[in-house]
């Protein structure tokens, strides 16, 4: 976890020395608003994983020879076949045409996507076909 | 070997029915298979490559001549900014982030499958909609969107682009866009989460690494397009005036906004290519790559810098700040060029096998590297604001893209595709593509520099006979051909391939990483054993134990070393 949180943090730290470079020289906002941004987007992460990093025991993918105690259990469940993300898909589809058309597909296209948000929280907490 | 495989054993928790999922059509739309998707991703991109590809082949016809009447001055407008914007929105991203990291980043690090395979489904769906929505725009009655694929303010507005078409361009890159981000968000979760025991960060390949890569710059450069899109659609539908002069908006507001998307994009899109050739050159020269660490920390540097030098493209707007945006454009040359020599080195004193995998990834190589130092002119002020929207910048990205999308694009194809369908295809017809191609993109764009020197601009879709500019764009148009008749002849191949299936074996290239380790295609769920990992090279290390690389005590030293400097 410790590399991981490197990289974040790394990006970040040179996002933070390019946006007050940027700011010292240009002095021009909306470029440093962006880059700013972008350095938050690497401490933020950075620090979670560090935080997480501190407290949690070492991963059996963070050491050279995991041994079999290491190695044991479950990674998780994986779904293999569900039709709700084509149904938001198709949703988010019929929003979109309706941004441009402005029509009736406004209703539908919710109507798809709420209802595949819901199905699929379902299926996650009953478990069913995953 | 047994403590991997007992991991693998419980991941999938034993439901009698569970491989058996639907078939046909209903697969097709509701798996989450990684695998699928991936492969989904990828054959959708081929058609809009192909799509796009033929649009190309028009806007050359058209430019054969000068005063060419093949198509009308509208039309020829929206052709090159559909072109663009399905090559680089719709081809070329997605063939690679979608297509071959969905198929492959799971395979190499020994995971089940994506984090969250249902948000990658939906991110398929989102793809796939938004290059419906995109190309939708023809049937409109005022076309197509027809403002180049970057869309500049004020010419994007509703006053100067009307209709519905670049409404439907502005949704679908918002939908792609998406699709986008959530597929940087599984890479990144993916590849943090769930690498198989031993595969440390520093022995992830090298294609793992610059998929990593990719995901975080994904996340950094989307959502501010996205953002960028939305203001947009304001000012066109709900009278915003963020990007108008008359109600104290800023038109250049939005060229910042688009290239702080725009170049990060592409990197998005050359990182992954980088990655796929620097899985193939080691493979093929027989060899372990040359500079892992070199390779990957030149892939972060790529990442950072590319984020801090927007601005190169609105040199000649005379806003931004010359030396800066240079200056950090420049620097990017260093880790690119740590990269090509990386690959050379791996070649050099290899013994070199050369498939059609290897000699699309050479090609690759001289490809890039003249659109690259193009680029490195370009950086520089001066010669840029000589030539900026001239051809000679059209020849310049369609090196770099076309570079690394089509050359290694197809290194890469052909590399994993027995992994893909468990098949081969034809050596001799891949390579006669090669040559075909490549011979055929040279003549294409090496007269653009020429022609550009001589001050052609681009998106015109007429010139005089008196420009000279005539003999030059024949020979362009003869290499466009050229180069269209080389997808035909990979059409003929994957036609062969298909009707007459060559077994290609499990690991037919004697690959190192862990995709070669199962079945190809891969089972369900990817694994049913895996190799123990203790290198970078795990299949390798399994299929030659007695040259594995644990057991080198100089790669032994090096490996220690690498992970005490990384774990700090």
């Amino acid at each position: 976890m410790k590399v991981e949180h490197k990289i974040y943090l790394g990006l970040g730290a040179f996002f933070s020395l390019i946006v007050i470079i940027y700011w010292l020289w240009a002095g021009e906002s909306g470029g440093a608003t962006m880059l700013l941004a972008s350095a938050l987007l690497g401490l933020v992460p950075g620090s979670y994983l560090g935080w997480w990093a501190k407290r949690m025991s070492q991963r059996p993918e963070d050491v050279d020879e995991p041994t079999v105690e290491q190695s044991s259990g479950s990674i998780g469940a994986f779904p293999t076949y569900t039709i709700w993300p084509f149904v938001m898909g198709m949703g988010a589809f019929m929003v979109a045409l309706a941004m441009v058309f402005g029509s009736w597909t406004l209703v539908i296209g919710f109507a798809f996507i709420i209802s595949a948000a819901i199905s699929a929280t379902l299926e996650s907490k009953r478990g069913g076909v995953i | 070997m047994t403590l991997t495989e007992e991991k693998k054993g419980e991941s999938d928790h034993g439901q009698a029915g569970h491989h058996e999922g639907p078939s046909g059509l209903y697969r097709w739309l509701t798996s989450t298979d990684h695998k699928v998707i991936g492969k989904n991703y990828m054959y959708t991109a081929m058609v809009f490559l192909f799509i796009a590809g033929g649009m190309a082949m028009l806007i050359r016809t058209q430019l054969a001549s000068p005063n060419g009447h093949f198509v009308s001055q509208q039309t020829y407008n929206e052709l090159f900014t559909i072109h663009g914007s399905i090559m680089l929105y719709l081809f070329a991203g997605p063939f690679a982030f979608g297509g071959f990291a969905n198929y492959l980043v799971p395979l190499q690090i020994g995971a089940p499958d994506m984090a969250f395979p249902r948000l990658n489904a939906l991110s398929y769906w989102l793809y796939l909609t938004g290059g419906i929505t995109m190309l939708l725009g023809f049937l409109t009655a005022s076309g197509a969107a027809a403002f180049g694929w970057v869309g500049y303010a004020p010419l994007s507005s509703s006053t100067n682009s009307p209709g519905a078409g670049p409404d439907l361009w502005i949704v679908s890159i918002a939908l792609v866009g998406f699709s986008g981000i959530f597929t940087g968000v599984n890479l990144v979760t993916t590849i943090f989460y769930l690498r198989a025991p031993g595969m440390t960060m520093f022995r992830m390949p090298i294609f793992t690494w610059n998929m990593l890569v990719t995901g975080l710059l994904i996340l950094i450069a989307f959502p501010v397009l996205t953002a960028a899109l939305i203001m947009l659609y304001a000012d066109r539908h709900f009278g915003t005036v963020i990007y108008s002069v008359k109600g104290g908006g800023s038109p250049v507001l939005w060229q910042n906004l688009f290239w702080f998307f725009g170049h990060p994009e592409v990197y998005i899109l050359a990182l992954p290519f980088f990655g796929m050739v620097s899985e193939i050159f080691p493979v093929f020269s027989k060899k372990p790559v040359f500079g892992y660490k070199g390779l990957v920390f030149a892939t972060l540097a790529i990442a950072g810098l590319s984020t801090g030098v927007w601005a190169h493209h609105m040199f000649t707007t005379g806003t931004v700040l010359l030396p800066f945006f240079s200056a950090l454009s420049l620097l990017i040359a260093v880790p690119t060029g740590i990269k090509i020599f990386t690959w050379i080195g791996t070649m050099w004193g290899g013994q070199l096998n050369y498939k059609a995998p290897l000699t699309w990834a050479i090609g690759f190589i001289v490809a890039f590297t003249m659109g690259g130092i193009t680029g490195v002119f370009l950086a520089s002020p001066p010669i840029d604001f000589a030539t900026h929207d001239t051809y000679f910048v059209v020849a310049h990205f369609h090196q770099v893209l076309f570079g690394s999308t089509i050359f290694a694009g197809f290194a890469g194809f052909f590399y994993w595709y027995p992994k893909l369908t468990g098949r081969m295809y034809r050596e001799w017809l891949a390579k006669l593509q090669f040559w075909v191609v490549f011979i055929g993109f040279n003549v294409t764009f090496l007269p653009q520099y020429l022609l550009g020197l001589k001050g052609m601009p681009r998106r015109i879709a007429v010139y005089s006979p008196t420009d000279g500019f005539t003999f030059l764009n024949q020979i362009s148009t003869v290499g466009g051909y050229l180069t269209g008749l080389g997808f035909v002849i990979f059409l003929v191949n994957m036609w062969i391939s298909w009707k007459r299936p060559v077994p290609a074996g499990d690991n037919p290239w004697d690959g190192y990483t862990l995709e070669w380790a199962t079945t190809s295609p891969p089972p369900s769920h990817n694994f049913t054993s895996l190799p123990p990992v203790r290198s970078t090279r795990p299949t390798w290390d399994r299929n030659h134990p007695e040259h594995a690389d644990y057991k080198s005590p100089h790669v032994t030293e090096y490996a220690k070393k690498e992970v005490s400097s990384s774990e700090g």
